[in-house]
């Protein structure tokens, strides 16, 4: 698929926003380590609105036509777009209620206040499942097509959430175990449930050239996909990426979005390292953010089959056509139609 | 009612004749213009309903060209309606067309995540999603002579490879070719339930070829080095 920056900032802020304000939730709920006070409350609040702000408004770039984006709640009956539409707009009212509420009278342990947090982490949790959904209902995409991926945004968008929360704790108070211990048990959670990802996803199954054109008992290869240059099709489909890249690029993910952070925060909670402790959420977000570059270009939709292409990282095409689908493969990124956002 | 398309594998030369013919109907027609992007240039793309791609099956000498035009298959279970935020995308109950609403769609791609067909593209012009009418501006329209009122892509195909009927009604010529020839359905474990139709491979009898004369000395040999050399 296409690893379209839009698509990736939306899941990646918005889920990191609305995992944050359910972590201020949990931690307000069990009053964890004395609770947060009412002002930090209210800034972890505001950055969580901030978030999913950006995740929502570097959504509409995507849009080929966003003058009818109003419309796209309509449909919440059967779309999973829709209703992540719907959701992320009701976490607006509410969160910025329970953060008037905190602000303005200065508690955040009263039962209003305990009432508004919790149904505000509840519609954001909510809006997570939905994101996940969008992706996991698709039955063209096998790589998407796994409950594993709603968890994933769950583990994700917690584990992030909760590094800033417990990073604005460590920038205060410099002996803060117990935040720092619960962001970094999310982590490892996250990576784990990441692991069992890129494991299910790693062995080829289910649809092949052969089912796709209905000649199940011999060879089937492409011998010329009937155009020149590229499609829609093939802009959209047929981003890959090869398995030595892949691979790289998860090492980078586990160092930079697991490893680092939780070396940060140990030593943050443990020694004190001042403003360094920021590095933690920073490097959370670029290795999540590579995660989710990720997430889109290791996705093959099945539509590549008729371009020649078999389950699997990499293209196996016809021999007359293989030589230069590998050098595309190789130089990384060529675009085979030019990018709709040069318009 | 359910129409559709059923596409005779065994007579589709390859000529893309039905996507030309497609690409000239709707270009005017209800969700027009298909827009060209660069189109007498190096690299020219642009919007089109139907796409013709060719396959080789089996493995010589037991292999076969095929070629294999692709256009919305009008799915029962349209996953493409399905996940439409905004209900642009909608299947019609009365004839099982699925069509897009040029004036509430928001170009957000997602149906075309959704169609394993790859039957929709979007124009990058009008910012809208676009796909095969089946040319439901002709099919209905009056005004036309009753033969007339078919699919551009049928009316235009040389070998007549491509059927258009009712595939609910059992006698349409649709559901005959599709019950005689042992028509089928792709990729039917992704259960969309396509409405279209592909209609396998007549299996002929090789002709022989083993009574026919040797020739002449000179024969013989060129062709034992036209196997021995390689080109
Ligand atoms: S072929 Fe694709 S666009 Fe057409 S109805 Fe089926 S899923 Fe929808
Ligand atoms: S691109 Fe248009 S038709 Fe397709 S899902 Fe989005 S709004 Fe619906
Ligand atoms: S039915 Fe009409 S719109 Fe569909 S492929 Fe044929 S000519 Fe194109």
């Amino acid at each position: 698929m296409n690893p379209s920056l839009a698509v990736i900032f939306l899941t990646l802020f918005s889920g990191a926003g609305f995992g944050l304000m359910a972590m201020v939730a949990v931690v307000n709920d069990f009053a964890i380590d004395g609770a947060l006070s009412p002002l930090r409350t209210a800034i972890l609040v505001a950055l969580a609105l901030l978030l999913v702000t950006m995740g929502m408004v570097s959504s509409t770039a995507h849009l080929a036509n966003p003058k009818n984006a109003w419309r796209a709640f309509t449909r919440w009956r059967t779309s999973w777009l829709a209703r992540e539409g719907v959701f992320a707009v009701l976490f607006y009212p509410l969160a910025i209620a329970y953060l008037g509420w905190v602000f303005f009278t200065n508690s955040d342990r009263d039962n209003v206040a305990l009432l508004l947090g919790n149904v505000t982490a509840l519609v954001g949790l909510v809006t997570i499942f939905c994101q996940g959904m969008i992706y996991a209902c698709l039955r063209t995409i096998r790589q998407w097509h796994t409950p594993l991926v709603p968890a994933n945004f769950y583990a994700l968008g917690l584990a992030l959430g909760m590094t800033v929360l417990s990073t604005s704790r460590l920038l205060a108070h410099r002996h803060d175990l117990a935040m720092a211990s619960i962001a970094c048990s999310l982590l490892v959670a996250a990576a784990v449930m990441k692991a069992i990802y890129y494991f299910w996803i790693g062995a080829p199954s289910g649809t092949t050239l052969q089912t796709a054109t209905g000649f199940t008992r011999g060879r089937v290869r492409l011998l010329d996909q009937g155009h020149t240059f590229g499609t829609f099709l093939t802009h959209e489909f047929s981003n890959c990426i090869s398995p030595g890249r892949a691979l790289r690029f998860k090492v980078a993910v586990y160092v930079l979005g697991f490893l680092a952070p939780i070396a940060i925060l140990l030593a943050a909670a443990h020694a004190g390292i001042g403003f360094a402790v920021l590095f933690a959420p920073v490097l959370a977000f670029v290795g999540i953010g590579l995660e989710r570059y990720l997430f889109f270009v290791e996705a093959q939709h099945v539509v590549n089959l008729y371009h020649g292409r078999m389950p699997g990282p990499l293209p196996q095409m016809h021999p007359a056509l293989r030589a230069g689908a590998e050098n595309t493969a190789r130089a990384g990124k060529r675009r085979l139609v030019p990018s709709y956002e040069e318009r | 009612m359910r129409l559709g398309l059923v596409i005779d594998l065994d007579t589709c030369v390859g000529c893309h004749a039905c996507a030309t013919a497609c690409k000239q109907w709707n270009t005017s027609s209800i969700t027009a213009p298909l827009t060209d992007y660069d189109p007498y240039g190096k690299e020219p793309s642009g919007v089109w309903f139907n796409r013709i791609r060719h396959y080789e099956i089996g493995d010589y000498p037991n292999n076969k060209t095929i070629n294999f035009p692709m256009s919305c298959m009008h799915c029962e279970n349209a996953e493409c309606v399905t996940v439409c935020p905004t209900g642009a995308s909608y299947k019609r109950p009365e004839d099982g067309i699925v069509l897009v609403d040029q004036d509430k769609c928001m170009g957000c791609n997602y149906c075309s995540w959704a169609c394993p067909y790859g039957a929709r593209e979007l124009d990058r012009e009008s910012g809208t999603m676009k796909k095969c009418t089946l040319c439901v501006d002709r099919i209905y329209d009056e005004a036309l002579p009753p033969e007339d009122r078919q699919p551009a892509c049928v009316l235009a195909c040389p070998a007549h490879a491509r059927l258009f009927g009712d595939l609910d009604d059992p006698e349409s010529v649709t559901s005959r070719a599709v019950r005689e020839r042992g028509g089928y359905a792709l990729m039917p474990e992704l259960n969309y339930s396509p409405t279209n139709h592909y209609l396998p491979p007549r299996t002929r009898p090789s002709i022989p070829t083993s009574d026919l004369p040797r020739g002449s000395l000179a024969r013989k040999v060129r062709e034992w080095v036209n196997r021995v050399v390689e080109r």
